[in-house]
């Protein structure tokens, strides 16, 4: 029979040399071959006792707040005074801040609109499931429709004068060009991870940094006929 | 001897009463544990088992379950308010304004919900952002995407709705401007402004139609959503399902991390 050499298997992956040879995978490939039980830990009571801890976290400081600032009110509802300016509530500041500079039908229903559609089909786009560096594959094309595409919103938001939304804008563009000159070999472990951002990654950081600047700017710089004024000229 | 609070509790849940109502038993074993989930109601929403990686801080930040929580606050804060407040123009006013001078607890009442209100709609914003710089949208959990948006919108009418029912000026005047903008809707638009209203202007028929949105339909609704919301996470595979995140993750996990392909029962 064979002898105890035969057995010495995984060390050499010559198949003249020694026929029994065990497969090696790498681990990008792995995860369908590898299919094992991940460490796991009961609902009961592990995962119940940390929520129940965290809900009383959070209950004690909605509590605490609830104590120490008082919610406004302000004089009974009198249509036949307007208050300068008039604000909504705070999450719908800045759509409010958009009305500012486009008509209704673009900054209260055309924009929430597409950015609710935007919202629902991201799961649905191939590219945002794949999720490779934007700048990785075909790159000189990306490249182009990127500077057409930021150029574009660039001026629109410029001959609109909505210098508000333009400064988010022109900040991620330069982020995004850094994004395209990084390698994912780069010794930086910034630029790495940079140069790894998917498309759908901008898209979405750009959203959340337009969304908070633009509440933040209607929340707290927006005076009497949504004139600019410093928050503590209240 | 002397038993301890321990001992007085397994005897309660020893309980024939005890046992009639939780169908699970008693005991700590993993089969009682898992029953525990599964046989309830409300928990076999859950999986019975949760991956550890999920439990760490940085994983989730407790966001999904800080939002449920915001949630069962303003449950348990607006029905007692509902209590002392009649939805008609001015009475609503005046109910407010007892709710805060003369109501025992009344203010603290008020300023809970208030608080909870806006606490949920900025973590409800913080958990799908969270959720989508995870990558935890990704097949199979598309649709349970598709709900958080739902439940994101279901949030901010369920806000919107409840800034009108103080009846005070800083009310009447957010939902004047926001609901113009429902005028704006080509073709449509004033049909919108006044099916949302009862008028064409926020009036009493506004109270009333904001104050049922608001502590009947949307409630519910939400609710309603929520159920599927939590019961697609057990059947998508829970949570930080490995199959759903990008290569590169996958590539770069730990090799314990591998995953269970046959999760989600």
């Amino acid at each position: 029979m064979a002898d105890s050499k035969d057995f010495t298997a995984g060390v050499d992956s010559n198949a003249k040399k020694s026929p029994r040879r065990i497969v090696f995978i790498t681990r990008r490939t792995s995860a369908q071959v590898k299919a094992d039980t991940e460490d796991q830990v009961q609902t009961f009571p592990e995962v119940l006792f940390r929520s129940a801890v965290a809900v009383m976290v959070l209950a004690t400081v909605l509590v605490w707040v609830a104590l120490m600032f008082n919610a406004p009110l302000e004089g009974l509802a009198d249509p036949s005074h307007t208050p300068n300016p008039a604000k909504a509530p705070w999450y719908f500041l800045g759509l409010q801040e958009m009305l500012h500079y486009f008509p209704p039908v673009v900054a209260g229903v055309l924009v929430p609109g597409l950015v609710v559609m935007a919202l629902i089909i991201i799961p649905y786009f191939k590219v945002n499931i794949e999720a490779d560096g934007l700048f990785l594959k075909d790159r000189q094309r990306r490249l182009q429709i990127f500077y057409v595409v930021a150029l574009a919103l660039s001026v629109f938001l410029l001959v609109f004068k909505v210098y508000a939304a333009l400064v988010p804008t022109l900040i991620m563009a330069a982020v995004m060009l850094l994004a395209s000159q990084s390698s994912p070999q780069s010794p930086s472990a910034f630029r790495r991870y940079l140069a790894a951002r998917p498309l759908s990654y901008w898209v979405m950081t750009w959203f959340l940094f337009e969304l908070v600047v633009l509440t933040a700017i209607g929340t707290f710089f927006r005076g009497p006929g949504w004139e600019f004024v410093w928050p503590w000229q209240g | 001897m002397a038993k301890t609070v321990d001992q007085y509790f397994d005897d309660l849940r020893g309980t024939r009463v005890w046992r009639s109502i939780f169908r699970s038993g008693t005991g700590s074993s993993t089969l009682k544990r898992a029953l525990a989930i599964q046989q309830n109601v409300f928990l076999h929403l859950f999986s019975t088992k949760v991956r550890s990686r999920m439990l760490s801080f940085s994983a989730t930040w407790y966001l999904g379950t800080l939002t449920l929580s915001t949630f069962l606050i303003l449950v348990a804060t607006g029905i007692p308010l509902m209590f002392y407040y009649h939805p008609s123009a001015p009475q609503a006013y005046a109910d407010t304004k007892d709710l805060q001078f003369v109501v025992s607890s009344g203010l603290f009442l008020r300023n809970l919900h208030r608080w909870s209100a806006h606490a949920m709609v900025f973590l409800v914003f913080a958990h799908m952002f969270k959720v989508f710089y995870r990558g935890a949208y990704r097949s199979p959990r598309e649709f349970n995407w598709v709900i958080g948006v739902i439940l994101l919108l279901m949030t901010l009418l369920l806000s919107y709705t409840g800034y009108l029912l103080p009846w005070d000026q800083l009310a009447y005047w957010a939902i004047t401007v926001g609901s113009n903008i429902a005028s704006a809707v080509p073709v449509m638009g004033e049909k919108i402004h006044f099916l949302l209203l009862g008028g064409n202007a926020v009036n009493a028929n506004a109270l009333l139609r904001f104050y049922v949105l608001h502590c009947m339909i949307l409630p519910l609704t939400a609710m309603f959503f929520v159920a599927i919301h939590f019961w697609r996470i057990r059947k998508d595979g829970g949570l930080y399902s490995h199959d759903s995140e990008p290569a590169t993750v996958r590539a770069t996990a730990p090799a314990a991390a591998t995953p269970n392909a046959k999760e989600g029962q």
